[in-house]
């Protein structure tokens, strides 16, 4: 190693690293990344967050943090997770939710600090046709993050991501 | 990072306990939700249920790490070394899955208690279980949301959804008691401000769930027992369980890949 790599770099090369479960966003697109340190020595810390405490994907990202991090030639790198603050879908940015949409799952709405028992879903916007006139057929979905949905104006099913 | 911060020897191993209490209550509970893995009435209830266990599973993995960090065994190896003797799970969740109205009934019992409790957790001055618990919160919110309208709707669905709820409701509800059972310990952890008070959450949770089972759901509450016997006394049915659940770590105990 000569010269220690840049916050920059190593952030650009988090943001090539996709989420396993949904491949057209990054890791940092989902706010997972909360920070990147390169000490004088150039060790390379990263830590992280999980989405769901349950994720099956976990020791996945963890692993390509790692190596996005290695592939860039460094050696001494530290990947740590925390849990505060605790993720929020309010995390994902704007690009990574227009691409969700894209893929054909409706991106969270805004969190709430609503009442903990609360049967009414949140709002959901077909990824299709853009029409509120959807049903929630399912709360839980093919992952963690997700709700499966029907829309009444153009029939197609979808899937929406749960607002955490 | 918030490490450790000056807990006493003795505040130590009654944290220690309690986060076992509170991972044997998920781990036995997750395996019985993913025994409806191919037998739920609805395809969606399948994965519903898979992805609840998940959760309960993250929680019991987030409470064994913590514990492992104070000075407790491998997460694995506590859940898969351990025997019925050693288990502190409640009887509430090691009772067979039962019908779907009785696997919503002591789902709605649980989750309901657990979200309570977790909410009142996240005020813990211990930041580490504060921590764990503002995550798992969020995540428990929609397995109450979940039961508590699945049970609304065997409740008032058919007279024999109805039946099979109220027959649900009043055998599993002598045992929900035991969830607010305080450990060895409890109350210096609770003075300390480290755990939630176990007494309010159970006044919260029984006025919540009062009100939902009977206002809304029209069900009758059974009288509760005054006293339970302790999380070190077992139904016959956890043994089997716990041979089904570690059968495969057992068999294979240095596998590293699975």
């Amino acid at each position: 190693m000569t010269a220690p790599h840049t916050r920059h770099a190593i952030l650009q090369a988090l943001a090539r690293v996709p989420d396993p479960e949904i491949p057209v966003v990054s890791i940092t697109d989902m706010g997972m990344v909360r920070g990147v340190t390169v000490s004088d020595a150039g060790r390379v810390t990263v830590t992280f967050t999980p989405t769901f405490s349950g994720c099956p994907a976990l020791h996945v990202i963890r692993e390509s943090i790692e190596q996005a991090v290695r592939d860039l030639g460094v050696t001494d790198v530290e990947v740590r997770s925390t849990l505060t603050p605790p993720w929020t879908t309010d995390w994902i940015g704007d690009d990574a939710r227009e691409r969700l949409r894209q893929y054909g799952i409706a991106p969270p709405a805004p969190t709430g600090e609503g009442q903990l028992i609360q049967l009414d879903a949140e709002p959901a916007r077909c990824p299709r046709c853009g029409s509120l006139n959807v049903r929630m057929t399912a709360s839980f979905g093919p992952t963690l993050c997700k709700r499966m949905y029907v829309c009444d104006a153009c029939r197609e099913p979808f899937e929406g991501f749960k607002s955490v | 990072m918030t490490a450790t911060q000056a807990l006493t020897g003795a505040q130590t191993q009654a944290l220690l306990l309690k986060l076992t209490v509170l991972a044997d209550d998920e781990i036995i509970l997750a395996h019985r939700c993913g025994e409806w893995t191919g037998h739920a009435p609805i395809l969606e209830e399948d994965i519903a249920l898979a992805n609840i266990a998940q959760d309960e599973l993250g929680h019991a993995g987030m409470y064994l790490t913590l514990a492992q960090s104070l000075g407790g065994s491998d997460p694995d190896h506590v859940a898969f070394w351990r025997g019925p003797d050693d288990y502190r799970n409640t009887r509430l969740v090691e009772l067979p899955k039962g019908d779907w109205a009785f696997t919503m009934v002591r789902q709605f019992l649980y989750d309901t208690s657990e979200a309570l409790w977790l909410e009142a957790a996240t005020s813990s001055t211990y930041a580490p279980l504060a921590e764990i618990a503002a995550k798992a919160v969020r995540e428990e919110k929609f397995h109450v949301q979940h039961t508590a309208l699945w049970v609304e709707r065997l409740a008032l669905g058919t007279p024999e959804s109805e039946r099979r709820t109220q027959a649900a409701l009043t055998e599993l509800w002598p045992h929900a008691a035991q969830l607010f059972q305080p450990i060895q310990g409890e109350a210096e952890l609770t003075a300390a401000g480290i755990l939630p008070d176990l007494n309010a959450a159970h006044a919260r949770w029984t006025d919540l769930v009062t009100r939902h089972l009977t206002q809304k759901c029209g069900l009758t509450l059974p009288d509760a027992p005054d006293t339970q016997p302790g999380r070190d006394t077992h139904t016959p049915h956890l043994a089997p369980l716990l041979e089904e659940m570690q059968s495969v770590a057992r068999e294979h105990p240095d596998a590293e890949v699975w």
